[in-house]
């Protein structure tokens, strides 16, 4: 595991104010860690090592404890996802529907795999579970706009317009 | 705060103002325009129909016409919907420039939108909501108030009967009272295992201690089951007041609710109905003036599936890894923090205020022998009518797949549906008359499940689908025991090789010797049913697992290593659109002529098969 010393370089020394915030809203037992964890990844869109670091001491759980649960939780994640990020729904309802070929089409026209992010870190391809718009199946998200009854057309169609997007 | 007495003062005169949502010939001046607000239709943009009807009506001046936002109507396939009431109509797939005419043509000039109503499966315009199929077979009693109320307003739930199973438990009955009414009306886990739930509860007050929880399980994790979140999201009060009762009858003052992070307008309404019944003083201390009092948090998953099993859940409330504990001690006697704790499910709380109203007897008189009351399921996969059904126990599988959920579209034919998720199993076609009810539905090799339903045609490979599953278990298994963190990578593995036509004879034996390994050495359930699809699908169709291995062959077409693509020349009449589909360049002919597939650069992917318009190529 990487060591305990920040490793961003935004000169905060490991603290900012959203996390100033986090731990006054929090009290300091061990109960809390996932709730902390939750408002992390929602604010920094994963969990940065310095968010770790904080926690581990404020609650006083080791750091190998802190990213055991990280890790343990599909929803954290410990690179940041891309500006755009496609999921697309591998749950049964669409899985029938054809979304493993929405998933294919998406990993060619991006070039990359499920949970990685494109060097340009435009954007990050997942497969997530049922999001539960079933009646829409198969169904693909980019960030929090939904498409339905979506098409391996629709797909390449949506990554050309963000694709040109800023 | 509000006293007793205005709560029922609040009942009454909202229950008349809202009369017009069940009864069709309530006599008013008023219409109501109910939009759902569930996730499907949320996703197909109905917040921007409900701002566009409010504006349009605003500009135009026209009064006593409100505009609500509601719970899940059950039919998703026709999102977004828009029903007017009282005399409910029934508009399907409704857009927001549709507003206009909405309000023109309905509204104003009195008649109906006729190219937005709804389409019957044989093709019939339906006018109203209860001329559907779909509903005709219905009996709604979890998702009573889905569709009717907004979720969002409490008086809207109190008009309804809301909180007066609460009073009624408080006021005039023992908590033993309480628990003899859920143990007589033969309640049991909705969650999917069937526990009777009085018993459950029972045990939960015998279990001695200074301090007892009371949790809700809405960590929904099958994958394509959406019962719970629509349930929380259509009628969020309903479990809160009936977590309170459940309180009350074994002694406990604080509950937590477990729920999905994936569920954002679940957790959201769930939290604006706490702050209003705190509000209300419904929540809090002294409930409705006697000495009960009962607080209530949120708690969010963050994604595992084993967090559903209640052991697991436990660990994650307390901020740990979700890994299960050994049973005994059950948590009825050593739950959170090792205190006496009652956990059920969504739709297990969703049946008790009812229960608690209409009576244990009228409760009973529904359902089978063992299995009482009805039972919600999100209908999905290849069928017509895709959505949430609730069905009375006993309903035949045929009976939700055809005639709720019009058949198999396309033209195709059912092949097997899945109940349970990855615990479950398939049903064939020889099994659509099993009555559903939780005996049956194990006899026959699948489970009764927390309530997804995926309907397949005869293009779905078995196989394929067990291996879909297996991955899902492998990838959610927790890794505490061996046999389930080891031994579904197996069986995957197997699995893959089979579908990539390297498959060997003695597969299928290793399969089964490896799935009743899993089955009894594992420490939970997820482990404990996780060979099931492997099972089931071995014992209904076993032909296709042969074919995979023996032949190399994949019978539905669906595997793509075995696949064959091939022109019949005497179907192919040369239109070259196939050709044109093709990504890798991979067909080659004359206009008019039969065209032919090169195999060595055909990437098996499909998209010819499906383009096809003379059905000439075959997979």
């Amino acid at each position: 595991m990487e060591d305990n010393k920040c490793q961003c370089e935004c000169g905060c020394n490991g603290r900012d104010e959203f996390l100033d915030k986090l731990c006054e809203k929090y009290e300091p037992i061990k109960d809390n860690l996932i709730q902390m964890l939750n408002e992390i990844q929602e604010h920094y869109g994963y969990i940065p090592m310095k968010a770790q670091k904080v926690l581990s001491e404020y609650l006083n759980v080791a750091m190998a404890e802190v990213y055991g649960v990280i890790t343990f939780y599909s929803r954290f994640t410990l690179k940041p996802k891309g500006k755009y990020n496609i999921a697309i729904c591998l749950g049964t309802a669409c899985f029938v529907k054809g979304s493993e070929k929405l998933l294919d089409t998406a990993k060619e026209a991006l070039k990359i795999k499920e949970g990685e992010t494109t060097e340009d870190g435009k954007f990050s391809l997942e497969a997530t579970r049922c999001i539960g718009a079933c009646g829409l199946a198969p169904v693909f998200t980019v960030n929090d706009e939904v498409y339905g009854k979506a098409t391996p057309e629709l797909m390449k169609k949506v990554i050309e317009e963000y694709r040109n997007k800023e | 705060m509000k006293t007793l007495e205005e709560i029922n003062k609040i009942r009454e005169q909202k229950r008349k103002e809202l009369d017009l949502r069940v009864n069709l010939k309530a006599g008013t001046k008023e219409k109501h325009i109910l939009v759902c607000r569930g996730t499907g239709c949320t996703s197909s943009k109905s917040p921007k129909i409900i701002e566009n009807f409010k504006n349009i009506l605003k500009e135009k001046n026209v009064e006593n016409v409100r505009v609500i936002q509601t719970g899940c109507f059950g039919l998703c396939a026709k999102g977004p919907i828009v029903i007017i009431r009282p005399e409910d109509t029934f508009y399907a797939m409704v857009t927001p420039d549709d507003c206009e005419e909405i309000i023109n043509t309905h509204i104003i000039e009195g008649k109906k939108v006729e190219r937005l109503l709804c389409k019957d499966v044989d093709g019939t315009l339906v006018d109203r909501l209860d001329e559907l199929n779909f509903y005709k077979k219905q009996e709604r009693i979890a998702l009573k108030n889905c569709g009717v109320i907004d979720p969002e307003n409490i008086d809207e739930y109190i008009a309804f009967d809301g909180y007066k199973a609460l009073e009624k438990v408080l006021t005039s009955m023992t908590p033993d009272e309480v628990i003899q009414e859920v143990t007589d009306s033969g309640l049991r886990g909705r969650g999917g295992a069937g526990f009777p739930t009085g018993k459950k509860w029972m045990f939960a007050k015998m279990a001695k201690g200074d301090q007892k929880y009371v949790v809700c399980n809405a960590d929904e994790g099958d994958p394509g089951a959406f019962m719970d979140r629509s349930i929380l999201e259509g009628d969020p009060h309903c479990i809160i007041e009936a977590m309170m009762i459940a309180g009350y009858a074994i002694g406990a003052n604080k509950g937590y609710i477990y729920v999905r992070a994936e569920y954002p307008i679940a957790v959201q309404r769930f939290q604006k109905a706490i702050e209003q019944a705190k509000e209300y003083g419904i929540l809090g201390t002294n409930i409705f003036g006697t000495d009960f009092e009962f607080d209530l948090a949120i708690r969010l998953g963050a994604g595992a599936f084993v967090c559903g099993e209640e052991t697991a859940l436990l660990e994650s409330i307390e901020g740990r890894r979700g890994q299960p504990r050994l049973k005994p001690p059950f948590p009825a006697n050593a739950g959170l923090w090792q205190k006496p704790t009652l956990i059920n499910n969504v739709e297990t709380y969703a049946n008790i205020t009812k229960i608690i109203l209409n009576g244990a007897k009228w409760y009973s008189s529904i359902g089978t022998e063992t299995s009482k009351g009805t039972k919600v399921f999100a209908l999905g996969g290849n069928v017509v009518n895709i959505g949430l059904v609730e069905v009375p126990m006993g309903t035949t599988l045929r009976e939700i797949v055809f005639d709720i959920g019009g058949g198999i579209p396309d033209g195709k034919e059912f092949k097997a549906a899945q109940t349970g998720g990855p615990s479950g199993g398939c049903i064939p076609a020889e099994h659509l008359d099993t009555p559903i009810d939780y005996e049956s539905l194990s006899a026959i090799g699948s489970m009764m499940g927390s309530g997804g339903l995926i309907v397949m045609d005869n293009t779905k490979c078995m196989v394929n689908l067990a291996k879909f599953y297996l991955g899902f278990t492998v990838d959610e298994s927790c890794g505490k025991c061996t046999p389930c963190r080891i031994g579904t990578q197996r069986m995957l593995e197997i699995l893959e090789r089979i579908t990539e036509g390297n498959g060997e004879t003695e597969d299928i034996s290793k399969l089964e010797k490896l799935a009743h390994t899993i089955k009894n050495a594992s420490v939970c359930g997820l482990g404990q049913t996780a060979p099931n699809p492997v099972l089931s699908t071995l014992k209904y169709f076993k032909d296709e697992y042969v074919a995979h291995i023996e032949d190399k062959k994949c019978p539905a077409g669906e595997c793509k290593a075995l696949a064959n693509v091939e022109i019949n020349p005497e179907l192919c009449k040369g239109c070259g659109i196939c050709k044109r589909q093709c990504p890798v360049n991979a067909i080659s002919g004359e206009v008019k002529q039969p065209h032919k597939i090169n195999p060595e650069i055909c990437i098996k992917c499909g998209a010819c098969v499906d383009k096809c318009p003379f059905k000439a190529i075959s997979k």
